[in-house]
């Protein structure tokens, strides 16, 4: 058989099922949001919700006439290699929502980094996360490139920022 | 036909065979492996320690083993391209 | 040439200490390898036939004697003594260890490199052109953009996780020497009738299972604003490229799934929400890698005659050196094809040769081709003799750029676990067959490419003769394709017939040469000029008939 390493974006291996509790990590003051969530065609057929699920072929787009009755989005991972989950984070906070974006499902520890940055505020790992490999990756880049949806100051906004 | 176990070092990379108590990166010292194959992989790759393991076709005799595909056989001797850099129990010639 | 700052510096090592991290969590039983193999991709590690591969990223192919000599001592200190330069302007070293790994890249990063993005689903590291900054026909050096794309694809957040690798290759003239139009993202700089620069996007090329020529969705973005275009792109790819089949997961399969109308239809809507956003890097940024990318004061005293007395020396200029944009200079290109070499593949002592002469003639600058061979872009031609020396004195002066003996040659079954066939032995022994120079000469430019697997590492749906290795149960078999170009004129080759064994391909290409010598309509008319005056037929028939 042959081995597709870098290919093996589609073809990885199963995840696991997802934990009736998983471990949180939440980076909000407010007070955490305990009701049920909907899944997206739920709520858009009009249902009474502040939190919905996107899983990751939905388009998060059609919630954007609704979020300022959104608490909670939840974007979900079945398979930590679909990367659709990214984009859907930070069109959300692009579009100004700033209502709790939940990862949720396979969510590894060496994706934290980039979560952060693209507006994840919050995580539901289906596989409970060393505490202190968190701190380590989340302090990790004293810099960054690219603007994204964190706020961040890319370097080239440093290299030419007034007096530097 | 015999089949061998082999696999990849995870500290290293380097290619292994399975002398029936631990592991060789010479094809000569492999020993052919029975109905104990699947059970072998399947804790190998519960223990993390090598990777891709893999059951493979040879011909040949104890000490004189072959496998049947060309690309094993550039696993157990070396690029067919280096003979300067063989393995040592399989010549490239051989490929 | 582009040198960090204090913010790419910190960037890298950064980048470095959690890989090291990754490694050592790996080491400890951690994590597990399916969640370990995407971050050594992305840090450029494979695990291949004899052991992990390790590929370097050298930004759009440039790098300076110091770097090129920390290849070497590469090598030497952590693999077996060479390294082998790739289609993708790369260097990879075939015998790495794991457990070495973390000092291995605490050298790298002591001369700003890195083996970051050269794998994975993310973006690669960017492709150029060889002769960048050299060549009397460019509008202007792209590579200031091409370091604009790889700052702003360094650890993007959004696109690590792409559903398949994404290549990007910039050029700045008509003439396309990094094949942009294979691209996943092609970009030419132009210059409108109003002075100013921009880009003409190429959208959707690409080599291996299904090769496809780029399409041009824009053809004209000012360049201010062509990062934040490109993240437009990006984001389309990742939302709604396909993640079902990895065979299909390229962005050339969306474009074609949508049409490129529609395609480009969702670009656009995409960049008018992003393009509010101040994504773009300022003009202040901009000037500043601009001018790091200088040409060097050149001399403009420099003599611009050369003495052509020996004829070794006259026949090596004739073949590989080109014009230069300077009077007074020249380009070299230094040939990695030698007589019963391995394409691509250089000795830590020619690697220091090369670093030695780069500095000593060549402004200390030296360009990786994505044919596998390495560019002296700013020589003197007063110093062009005494180079020449220097490469023949390590082997590095063969005379054979762009003839049949310069071949593109994967690693093939050889070196890479995804090989059905091996590539290398193909390339010897074609080149084994032409090996008298007059020869080669009189057959003139001809682009041989084999790739040892469909992914076509090796470009052959681009070469002029394309050699593919397949699988015939068990056994390495080679198809024949005609007819391909990664030039301005791209087109795609095609199967000519049959395949055949290892002797046989030989045997064909032989026969394929033969037929042109005899139905050339001239000594001008290359080998692809007739392909396609004639069609396959007549070539068809000369080797099955």
């Amino acid at each position: 058989m042959v081995d597709h390493q870098d290919q093996q974006a589609v073809a990885g291996a199963a995840s696991p099922p997802l934990d009736d509790a998983p471990a949180r990590l939440r980076f909000r003051s407010d007070a955490p949001f305990e009701s049920p969530i909907a899944p997206l065609a739920d709520f858009l057929a009009g249902g009474n919700f502040a939190a919905v699920r996107v899983d990751p072929g939905e388009d998060v787009r059609t919630l954007l006439p609704h979020l300022d009755r959104l608490k909670l989005v939840e974007i979900a991972f079945p398979k930590f290699r679909d990367g659709r989950g990214y984009s859907s984070a930070r069109i959300l906070r692009e579009a100004g929502f700033e209502g709790e974006i939940r990862a949720a499902g396979d969510v590894l520890v060496d994706q934290l980094g980039f979560m952060r940055r693209v507006g994840f505020d919050s995580f539901a790992p289906n596989r409970p996360l060393d505490p202190a490999v968190v701190a380590a990756t989340l302090a990790r880049f004293p810099h960054v490139y690219m603007k994204a949806a964190d706020g961040l100051a890319p370097v080239w906004a440093l290299r030419h920022q007034a007096g530097a | 036909m015999p089949r061998l176990l082999t696999g990849n070092r995870l500290e290293t990379g380097d290619v292994l065979w399975w002398t029936g108590r631990d592991w060789s990166p010479l094809i000569r010292d492999a020993v052919a492996i029975g109905d104990e194959g699947d059970a072998l992989i399947a804790s190998l790759v519960a223990a993390e320690r090598i990777n891709d393991p893999a059951l493979i076709d040879v011909t040949g005799t104890p000490g004189n083993w072959l496998p049947t595909t060309t690309r094993e056989r550039v696993r157990a001797s070396g690029p067919s391209v280096r003979a300067d850099l063989a393995r040592g129990s399989l010549s490239t010639d051989v490929i | 040439m582009y040198r960090y700052d204090q913010y790419d510096q910190a960037i890298v090592d950064a980048r470095v200490a959690e890989f090291k991290d990754q490694v050592a969590r790996r080491l400890r039983g951690e994590i597990t390898e399916d969640q370990f193999k995407p971050l050594r991709l992305m840090n450029g590690l494979y695990l291949q036939l004899h052991a992990y591969m390790l590929r370097v990223a050298i930004p759009y192919g440039t790098l300076s004697g110091t770097q090129m000599r920390m290849l070497a001592h590469i090598a030497r200190k952590y693999d077996r003594d060479y390294g082998h330069f790739t289609t993708r302007q790369n260097i990879q070293y075939n015998w790495i260890k794991l457990e070495q790994f973390a000092d291995l890249l605490d050298d790298l990063s002591k001369v700003e490199m890195h083996a970051f993005q050269t794998s994975g689903n993310c973006i690669r590291n960017i492709s150029s052109d060889q002769f960048a900054g050299a060549a009397a026909d460019e509008v202007a050096d792209p590579r200031p953009y091409a370091e604009l794309l790889r700052q702003w694809s360094t650890l993007h957040p959004e696109f690590s996780f792409l559903p398949r690798k994404f290549k990007i290759a910039v050029i700045a003239s008509d003439t396309d020497r990094a094949a942009i139009q294979l691209h996943d993202i092609g970009l030419q700089l132009r210059r409108n009738d109003a002075g100013e620069l921009g880009f003409r996007v190429y959208v959707g090329g690409g080599m291996g299972r299904t090769p496809v020529i780029g399409s041009v969705v824009r053809d004209w973005i000012p360049v201010g604003q062509f990062l934040s275009y490109s993240e437009a792109i990006l984001r389309v790819y990742n939302r709604h490229g396909r993640r079902d089949n990895i065979y299909k997961a390229r962005i050339k399969i969306l474009v074609n799934e949508l049409g490129v109308e529609e395609f480009t239809a969702q670009v656009e809507a995409e960049w008018a929400e992003l393009a509010p956003l101040g994504l773009d890097a300022p003009q202040a940024e901009y000037d500043r890698i601009i001018a790091q990318f200088a040409p060097p004061a050149f001399d403009l005293a420099a003599p611009d005659t050369l003495d052509l007395s020996d004829p070794d020396f006259a026949v090596w200029v004739k073949q590989n050196v080109h014009a230069h944009k300077a009077p007074g200079y020249a380009i070299a290109t230094i040939s990695l094809k030698p007589k019963r070499g391995i394409p691509g593949d250089a000795s830590s002592a020619q690697m220091d040769a090369v670093a030695d002469l780069a500095e000593k003639y060549a402004h200390d600058e030296i360009r990786v081709t994505h044919s596998q061979n390495l560019v002296l872009a700013h020589v003197k031609k007063a110093d062009l003799y005494a180079l020449w020396q220097g490469l023949d004195a390590v082997g590095l002066a063969t005379p054979n750029l762009d003839l049949v003996s310069d071949i593109i040659a994967c690693p093939g079954m050889d070196y890479c676990t995804l090989a059905n066939a091996r590539s290398i032995p193909i390339a010897q022994k074609i080149a084994a067959k032409f090996e008298d120079l007059e020869t080669q000469r009189d057959i003139g430019e001809l682009k041989i490419k084999v790739s040892g697997c469909i992914n076509g590492c090796g470009h052959h749906h681009a070469g002029h003769i394309g050699i593919l290795g397949v699988d015939k149960k068990g056994e390495e078999a080679y198809q024949l394709l005609l007819g391909g170009s990664g030039a301005e004129d791209t087109t795609l080759a095609k199967i000519l017939g049959p395949g055949f064994d290892e002797d046989g391909i030989v045997v064909a290409v032989e026969k394929l040469i033969g037929f042109y010598r005899g139905a050339r309509s001239g000594p001008q008319e290359r080998f692809l000029d007739t392909y396609r005056r004639l069609g396959p037929a007549p070539f068809k028939e000369a080797v099955y008939g």
